[in-house]
């Protein structure tokens, strides 16, 4: 196991990149932590699968180091650097049994038969394999194939972390949740440092501890879950994650006041100062969960149009007119709808200030 | 009259695939097929389109029957889950194929592929090829070459399931308003109930070939007559206790008692299965008369702007719904509330004996 | 997918029946037709049943030509199915080596079959041949006066000619394994031969097998290579079935027998390859990628 640092990582897969846009990996600098769950979400064309070969060995960067434990492994490839992965597809030994797909690891590197024996069993029994070990690997369902693939890197006792690249796109969606449960419980368990990459942000914030998210060769944030939903850093990780995504609204300040179109909201007196000096485009963010809708006026609401009322059983989502600016808003079971005249509520503490994009916080 | 199937049966071989289906589509109607996997609804979408021959029973267009007629000769439109196009042919001619084929006029077919090109916002895209497009991009150009030719049925199998998550969530509000404004027949497939419920119009459960209950779509999702229609009807999936009514209580598992109010309150002693879903579960208690239980967390999955905590109550299984994201720990032990207005109440055989009244529910889970 | 029923559709299948009924059928039964007869010359035959399938089957030259031919074909499959592997292995993967081998692979496999022969009389000729030549400094050689020659310059012939059909299809299943299997490997820490025994075997399965039944069918079949050498000899030394069944049918003109003799080869081919299929299925059955 170990602790992996990324430093100044930037790649190109043009010979002589000339600007930023020739770069599918721009500066990525972060470290990770020994034992931690760490998942990499991003679109395709992101760079997600660029960041994962980089740290795989598959790829050495353009620029930058890459370290486990504090030693340099930038040069070297994927065995040397005792790192295990799973594939988007199940890669397997079709002629061997299940047993000797999951000793194979250990036999190559010559390890005694009694061991192997009792590494393998450990392993299939945390995986729910035992009784399959008999059976030739070919002829098991694609959730017993993967699992089989994560246990041949979860039997070596020197595996430094675990890679997953998409590992569930083969899966059927009604399976798909016991597998993710199933890679919590070994990581709990085991307390291996795993890395898993995907575009699909419920297998990344199920599955991980800490979220990268990756938007056109950057990492935009890394945060836990909830530090993504509640405080993006970036325009991109409020649009993606979360359904719907943010509502974002061209503003500009006034004091501590967003003017968006006549229409005032009220900002935090700091993060609205900070505002005035952050360059680019200033805009404002809200989920539409945090957006409060009332019937009646309300202390400091702003009027607005109900434009459309979507009723999705537990809850509602109302599309609203602001100012010209259509908004999203999500209401829980029991609150009432407002008819065409509504009244927005901004709070605070929910009401982010982008500038440029990117967060402006304290 | 629009499109009408009477007492339509699908068998393969032996094993039957549709069986006594009987139902009627409006002009300008918006209707959802909701099953899940296998259920029948590509089976039974083939044979409104003309592909199949049922295997009994008839199929009529304005009361004419068109049974044996082929689809060449119907006004269909179909898209399908895979993104099928002409992948030698430009965007501009893949949308124009249908008119073409039809032989409407040069102007004619530039007007429309450009109206229907810009409705799907791929105005853009006209002079490209298929293969250089997204996975979103090129279901646009189907479903734009299936508007184009307007035909009066309108059928769409699962058009968004292979795509991303966040294209999915854009095309399917797009798609909503598109349909509205369409005098077509449009049928739409889905395995999500949130899909149907977003496409609103009216909803027809499938399961395992034959048609379990129709409706307008918000009222069978409140209204499932049978705990096989709550299954399907839920994501996640609805939540089933088994309980006991007895001395004016019901016992619901081992120990949740509730008292036998509002929708409840005639229920005769016997054995019920009580179905709630898992957003009537919550964390945090409402009403003074809610019930309570414990139970460990198995795994929170977290969904867009949710969190599914899968639960064991005693060997119960159950999952609750929490808003926003919250990262829970396995193993680790909660106390969930539940109202007793938010209860199903099935007989043994699954039938629907009480269904909660919603503005009950509203009125008792409004925000503090 | 399945369909209406349309009884308009055998229509379409008709004018492939009837190519197939005039190319193979009819040649067919009129091989069958002279196997049961007895015929001396035009429109003057006898019905004689199983007669000449009888004589055929006890004939020892048509046993000791089976022999031959069983032997050939074994020893041709021994050499070029592992030298075909062994060269699809060896080939580049990618830049343009790929290509300069593909077309030199495919070299020999575009040669009419007849010139082959021709080419390697004179390359081993003791007297002219560069090949022939050099070996005759170390060794006597010569394939037109000792059997053991002759077969030698078959079997180089056949190698030379066929080996590289095995490379090409086993390159083309080489190709189509997933680079991912490779990393796995690797990461699982597999030898160059476990990875050759436990992926590219398995992955290259469906493809060798046809390649062994072309190469097997081919093979069984042989006759222009040693018509041109030899003419089956010296003596009989390289008379195959093929070239005893021309003689028999062609040139004693014993039609009769000699649509017996083809039947009955037609038989063993078929019957042979039937069981190598089946045999090649069940050894390392497992999931195709």
């Amino acid at each position: 196991m170990a602790q992996i640092a990324l430093k100044e990582i930037a790649h190109s897969y043009i010979a002589n990149p000339k600007d930023e846009s020739d770069y599918a990996l721009k500066r990525i600098h972060s470290e990770w932590e020994d034992g931690g769950a760490y998942a990499l979400l991003g679109p395709s064309g992101c760079g997600k699968t660029t960041l994962l070969n980089v740290i795989s060995g598959l790829l050495t960067p353009s620029q930058g180091r890459v370290f486990y434990d504090g030693n340099d492994v930038t040069g070297l490839p994927p065995e040397k650097r005792n790192i295990a992965q799973v594939f988007q597809f199940p890669v397997l030994y079709d002629t061997m049994s299940v047993f000797n797909n999951l000793a194979f690891p250990l036999r190559n590197r010559g390890i005694q038969e009694s061991e192997v024996k009792k590494r393998v069993l450990e392993v299939a029994e945390i995986l729910e394999l035992t009784p399959f070990l008999k059976k030739r690997a070919a002829g098991l369902t694609a959730d017993a194939k993967q699992k089989i693939s994560l246990g041949r890197g979860l039997v070596r006792s020197d595996v430094a972390a675990i890679l997953f690249d998409e590992p569930l796109t083969v899966i059927d969606p009604h399976l798909k949740w016991h597998l993710r449960r199933k890679l919590k419980e070994v990581h709990d368990q085991l307390k291996l440092t795993l890395i898993y990459v995907t575009h699909d942000q419920v297998e990344a914030l199920t599955f991980a501890d800490q979220v990268m998210v990756m938007y056109e060769g950057e990492l935009v944030q890394s945060g836990t879950p909830q530090e993504l939903y509640e405080s993006p850093q970036h325009k991109f990780v409020g649009f993606f994650i979360g359904s719907p995504g943010m509502n974002f609204l061209t503003c500009t300040l006034e004091g501590n006041t967003a003017r968006v179109d006549g229409a005032g909201i009220m900002l935090d007196d700091e993060v609205a100062a900070l505002g005035q000096k952050a360059q680019g485009k200033l805009e404002l963010g809200i989920r539409p969960m945090f957006l409060e809708v009332h019937a009646q006026s309300v202390e400091g609401s702003i009027p607005a149009r109900v434009k459309a009322v979507a009723d999705q059983g537990s809850f509602k989502i109302l599309t609203i007119d602001l100012a010209g600016h259509t908004l999203r808003a999500r209401l829980t079971e029991g609150q009432a709808v407002p008819q065409n005249e509504a009244w927005l509520r901004f709070p605070t503490r929910w009401t982010k200030l982008f500038a440029g994009g990117r967060l402006v916080s304290k | 009259m629009g499109l009408t199937l009477q007492n339509v049966d699908k068998l393969v071989g032996r094993e039957i695939h549709l069986k006594d289906i009987n139902l009627e589509f409006e002009p300008g109607s918006r209707n959802v097929l909701l099953g899940h996997t296998l259920a029948g609804k590509t089976s039974l979408l083939r044979i409104m389109a003309g592909i199949d021959r049922p295997t009994h029973g008839k199929i009529l267009i304005d009361g004419q029957d068109v049974t044996g007629v082929s689809v060449r000769k119907r006004s269909v439109a179909m898209v399908y889950q895979q993104f099928i196009n002409y992948p030698s042919l430009t965007v501009y001619k893949n949308i124009a194929s249908p008119l073409k084929v039809s032989g409407a006029p040069k102007a004619e077919i530039d007007r429309r592929v450009r109206e229907t090109a810009e409705m799907l916002h791929i105005e853009d895209l006209l002079d490209r090829l298929p293969a250089e497009l997204s996975g979103g991009q090129q279901q646009r150009i189907a479903i734009a070459r299936a508007l184009v030719k307007d035909a009066q049925l309108l059928l769409l199998d699962e058009p968004l399931v292979n795509l991303d998550y966040k294209l999915r969530e854009e095309l399917r509000s797009e798609l909503q308003e598109i349909f509205q404004r369409r005098k077509a027949i449009v049928i739409y497939t889905t395995t999500e109930p949130a899909e149907a419920l977003m496409l609103g119009g009216k909803v027809v459960v499938i399961d395992e070939g034959r048609v379990l209950q129709t409706g307008l779509t918000p009222e069978v999702y409140h209204n499932p007559k049978t705990i096989r229609v709550a299954e399907v009807f839920s994501d996640p999936p609805i939540n089933y206790l088994e309980g006991i009514v007895q001395d004016g209580t019901a016992i619901l598992g081992r120990d949740i008692v509730i008292p036998l109010k509002w929708h409840m309150n005639a229920l005769s002693p016997g054995k019920y299965i009580f179905g709630v879903r898992s957003n009537h579960l919550f964390l945090t208690s409402h009403n003074e008369d809610d019930a309570e239980f414990r139970a460990s967390v198995e795994l929170a999955e977290i969904n867009g702007s949710e969190t599914l905590i899968h639960i064991k109550h005693d060997t119960t299984k159950l999952v609750v719904l929490e808003e926003g994201i919250h990262s829970r720990r396995i193993g680790s032990e909660v106390l969930i509330y539940v109202n007793p207005c938010c209860f199903f109440v099935y007989d043994e055989a699954g039938t629907l004996v009480a269904s909660p009244s919603r503005s009950t529910i509203e009125g008792r889970l409004k925000p503090a | 997918m399945e369909k209406w029923e349309n009884n308009k559709a055998w229509f379409l299948v008709l004018p492939v029946f009837i190519i197939v009924a005039f190319s193979s059928i009819l040649p067919i039964m009129t091989v069958v037709n002279y196997s049961i007869q007895d015929i001396w010359g035009p429109g003057q035959s006898i019905f004689v049943g199983t007669e000449w399938y009888e004589e055929m089957l006890a004939d020892h030259r048509l046993h000791d030509a089976l022999w031959r031919q069983f032997l050939f074909s074994g020893l041709v499959l021994l050499i070029e199915m592992p030298l075909g592997i062994l060269l699809a292995l060896a080939m580049p993967k990618r830049g343009w080596g790929v290509s300069a081998s593909l077309v030199t692979m495919s070299l020999p496999l575009l040669i009419p079959w007849n010139t082959i022969g021709t080419i390697w009389i004179i390359f081993t000729r003791p007297d002219i041949g560069l090949f022939g030549a050099a070996v005759n400094q170390l060794v006597e050689f010569d394939h037109t006066a000792r059997p053991l020659d002759a077969w030698i310059t078959l079997m180089l012939m056949e190698v030379w000619h066929w080996t590289p059909l095995v490379t090409l299809l086993a390159y083309a299943g080489l190709r189509a394994i997933p680079e991912a299997y490779y990393q796995a490997a690797k990461i699982d820490g597999a030898s160059t031969w476990s990875t050759f025994w436990y992926i590219q075997l398995p992955k290259m399965r469906g493809v060798l097998t046809i390649a062994f039944l072309l190469r097997f069918m081919d093979s069984f079949l042989i006759y222009a290579e040693p018509f041109v050498l030899t003419g089956g000899g010296p003596g009989n030394s390289t008379t195959f079935l093929s070239i005893y069944l021309v003689k028999i049918a062609l040139l004693q003109f014993d039609l009769g027998p000699g649509g017996a003799f083809s039947l009955i080869y037609f038989v063993i081919v078929l019957l042979f390859s039937y069981m190598f299929y089946q045999a090649l299925q069940r050894v390392g059955k497992g999931e195709k990628v």
